[in-house]
């Protein structure tokens, strides 16, 4: 009772109270202290960086970004020879990177959701299938994931030359120790024609999707809109294909010297990992997954049914909506753990961030302090990427509480 | 300025490590403090630093180390070993990890000179090679072009073989892992269609593939490998130290004192050996030493030539020539300044 009487005095007038004990002014001057004692350490410990490095001998500063590499890179998404810059370098492992992190998060998503509906299956052989599958997935360590991927599957394939048993003959489909081939589609004269289709198509559905909507409101009645839109999107672009005089055509690997030339190709070092990361993450989802439709109480079912929605109405319009709120904040971090594991590439030679920024620029600059700082920047960047869109997508689908 | 603030500023979270690290202090005190030599090796590269079934290390790089623990203790096992990766090595010798890094590692200008490192000898001329599968049928390595290749990243190999492709017009794909296991392994497993390393060093990979006699070293060599030991840059004393027991090593075999009769040797008269041996002068304590500094050398490790012969020569299973390492006096590379 005492010490709130006492902040009432300071509030109503502070004059009278001496500042030593105005818990405002009290307040100010440790927070004050507190920042310029984080300053001050900052401050120390970079000086003392920068007069160790100086000691040391060693170069410092962002001017290695500019000069030439010298190094090739086993896969580049964007055009990249030995002669471009040590920053071209960092964007090549930078995409590499994100690349790996899309496609995993887009096919661990599909194949958790997929596996922790299962769980829930009433079919036996179903439901258990999912159990073994996250059981043993979720409890075997990702290193040892990937290297199995890497060397026991992948790397027992055959050499290309088994596999091709003949040199200039072209292939359609080869997997082999040196990668995935598969045609390559190459577009010719119009065939541009074919890409607006697909996106005149794209927002076709999207308006029909709110006109049937709005239509849904008023009326009461309901439009096939799903199918209507995927339609549209098969039949726009293969009509467009036709009328320009089908101007797509099937580049196809063949054997030539030591390798497969031609084709698409996807190397094994990105397969295992893209394999070992979304197959891990995805028991994980699937956990997630099924917690968040556990969550919603089985009376919203019944309350449901009793209102004559049927099931396939029910789970879409009643349970999934609900279920959304628990799942969307743990997926966030399973996301970005996805995104941070992918730097065990390292390990089985995929040349991401880490691989070719933290690797082989560290060796041949040698500047590690600017080189390891930038590349956990680029992580936390591309975290807080993530998590700000998941934060977005959250905010979208949860509920609207009336 | 501005650069040297942000390059420290994004630096700060390597800041604690790098104060502590004893930058300039006399290397020697503190190998003498602790009792023993921290010696920075490769993860397992016979004939260079390998550990044998018991766990003792042995090879070139590894005597070297020997060498030095012999000179400063007169006890050539006061050594401890670091096997260190190739991206790991430097970073292990500036932080003060290690005293020595006697890994197998090229001296070149860049690392010279931009890492605050210094090279303090050759112990080993080297050049780059591929190494292939005998049934591709390649002679040459101007055949390569369209070839996979493995290689291990942080190494000057690697940019040595982008420069040979591309002095030759031709193209390859790189498949580089960190770990020189790794390569071994994704070789051996025809992942690649050719090995590329120091010549030495696939000599003696070869022998841990599960078929060596299906391979075979392309003669070409791309490159100028020169390996020797490495230590910190401003501690003068320890870079003599460590300089001058190769030398002592070269000198002794020139002289023709081995660890067999270095003890005879100590009654001779004549002025060279005895300046090596220590009766004459005080060149030992010149560096911070005993004078019978490298006595102990010769007599625990033994001359460069029996280094040579024990760890790679033809009597091991790597069977590789003096050729460029023999000493100067029998057309080799090797040449010590002398001991006066």
């Amino acid at each position: 009772m005492a010490h709130q009487a006492g902040v009432e005095t300071g509030a109503d007038d502070s004059g009278r109270v001496s500042l030593m004990n105005d818990p405002k002014a009290r307040g100010f001057v440790f927070q004050a202290l507190l920042i310029v004692a984080v300053a001050a350490m900052v401050w120390s410990g970079v000086t003392n960086a920068i007069d160790n490095l100086a000691r040391a001998g060693i170069a410092s500063g962002f001017g290695f970004f500019g000069e030439r590499a010298g190094f090739d890179i086993g896969q580049t998404l964007i055009p990249y020879t030995n002669d471009s810059s040590y920053l071209r370098a960092f964007f090549v492992g930078l995409l590499n990177t994100m690349v790996v992190g899309v496609i995993g998060i887009f096919v661990a998503t599909i194949i958790g959701f997929v596996v922790g509906l299962a769980r829930l299956s009433k079919n036996y052989l179903v439901q258990k299938f999912a159990t073994v599958y996250v059981e043993v997935l979720r409890n075997v360590p990702l290193l040892l994931q990937l290297l199995f991927w890497y060397k026991a599957v992948l790397s027992i394939l055959p050499s290309p030359r088994e596999a091709a048993q003949e040199a200039g003959v072209e292939i359609a489909f080869s997997i082999n120790n040196r990668g995935l081939y598969l045609p390559r589609v190459v577009p010719e004269n119009g065939a541009s024609l074919i890409g607006y289709a697909i996106v005149a198509a794209l927002l076709a559905w999207f308006f029909i999707g709110r006109w049937a909507k709005k239509r849904q409101i008023e009326t009461g009645q309901q439009f096939p809109v799903f199918l209507t839109g995927l339609g549209l999107l098969i039949v726009l672009p293969v009509l467009a294909f036709l009328v320009t005089g089908m101007p797509l055509a099937l580049e196809y690997a063949s054997l030539q010297g030591f390798n497969m030339v031609g084709g698409w190709v996807i190397q094994p070092e990105f397969m295992a990992l893209l394999l070992g990361l979304a197959l891990y993450t995805a028991s994980f989802i699937a956990e997630i997954v099924r917690a968040g439709i556990l969550a919603v109480s089985r009376g919203q079912t019944e309350a449901s049914y009793a209102l004559g929605l049927r099931p396939n109405l029910t789970s879409r319009l009643v349970i999934v909506p609900q279920a959304m709120r628990v799942i969307i904040p743990p997926l966030t971090s399973q996301f970005l753990n996805l995104t941070k594991n992918s730097s065990l590439a390292v390990a089985i030679g995929y040349p991401d961030l880490v691989s070719i920024f933290g690797g082989t620029v560290l060796n041949q600059t040698g500047q590690a302090v600017e080189v390891i700082s930038i590349t956990m920047l680029v992580y936390l960047a591309l975290s807080l990427l993530t998590s700000a869109f998941m934060n977005w997508f959250n905010s979208r689908v949860s509920l609207v509480e009336r | 300025m501005n650069k040297k603030i942000l390059s420290a500023v994004v630096g700060a979270a390597a800041v604690a490590g790098m104060g502590a690290a004893p930058a300039s202090a006399a290397t020697l005190d503190d190998v003498k403090a602790k009792g023993f030599v921290q010696c920075g090796v490769s993860t397992g590269l016979a004939g260079f630093s390998a550990p044998n079934d018991a766990g003792d290390w042995s090879g070139i790089d590894v005597d070297l180390c020997r060498g030095v623990a012999a000179a400063v203790f007169g006890d050539a096992q006061a050594v401890k070993f670091s096997p260190l990766s190739a991206k790991e090595r430097f970073t292990a010798l500036q932080s003060g990890e290690i005293d020595v890094l006697s890994r197998n590692t090229t001296w070149t200008m860049s690392r010279d000179t931009q890492l605050g490192l210094n090279f303090a000898g050759v112990n080993y001329y080297d050049g780059q090679g591929f190494m292939v599968r005998e049934a591709l049928g390649v002679s040459s390595a101007l055949q390569l072009s369209g070839a996979s290749v493995c290689v291990q990243t942080g190494t000057t190999t690697e940019l040595n073989l982008t420069d040979y492709f591309k002095a030759n017009d031709m193209t390859y794909n790189p498949v580089v892992f960190e770990k020189l296991e790794e390569v071994n392994a994704a070789y051996d497993a025809n992942r690649c269609d050719v090995y590329t390393t120091d010549q030495s060093g696939l000599y003696s990979i070869r022998l841990g593939l599960s078929a060596p006699d299906d391979h075979m070293v392309l003669p070409e060599v791309i490159s100028k490998e020169p390996l020797g030991p490495v230590v910190r840059q401003g501690d003068d004393q320890w870079f003599n130290i460590v300089k001058w027991v190769h030398n002592a090593m070269l000198n002794a075999e020139e002289m023709g004192i081995s660890s067999e009769n270095v003890d005879e040797m100590m009654n001779s008269t004549d002025p060279n050996v005895m300046r090596l041996l220590g009766k004459e002068g005080t060149f030992g304590e010149g560096i911070g030493l005993g004078n019978d500094w490298a006595f102990n050398v010769i007599k625990m490790v033994g001359n460069y030539g029996e280094v040579f012969e024990r760890n790679v020569g033809d009597s091991t299973p790597l069977g590789i020539a003096r050729g460029v390492n023999a000493l100067w006096s029998k057309g080799g590379l090797q040449y010590a300044p002398p001991i006066r």
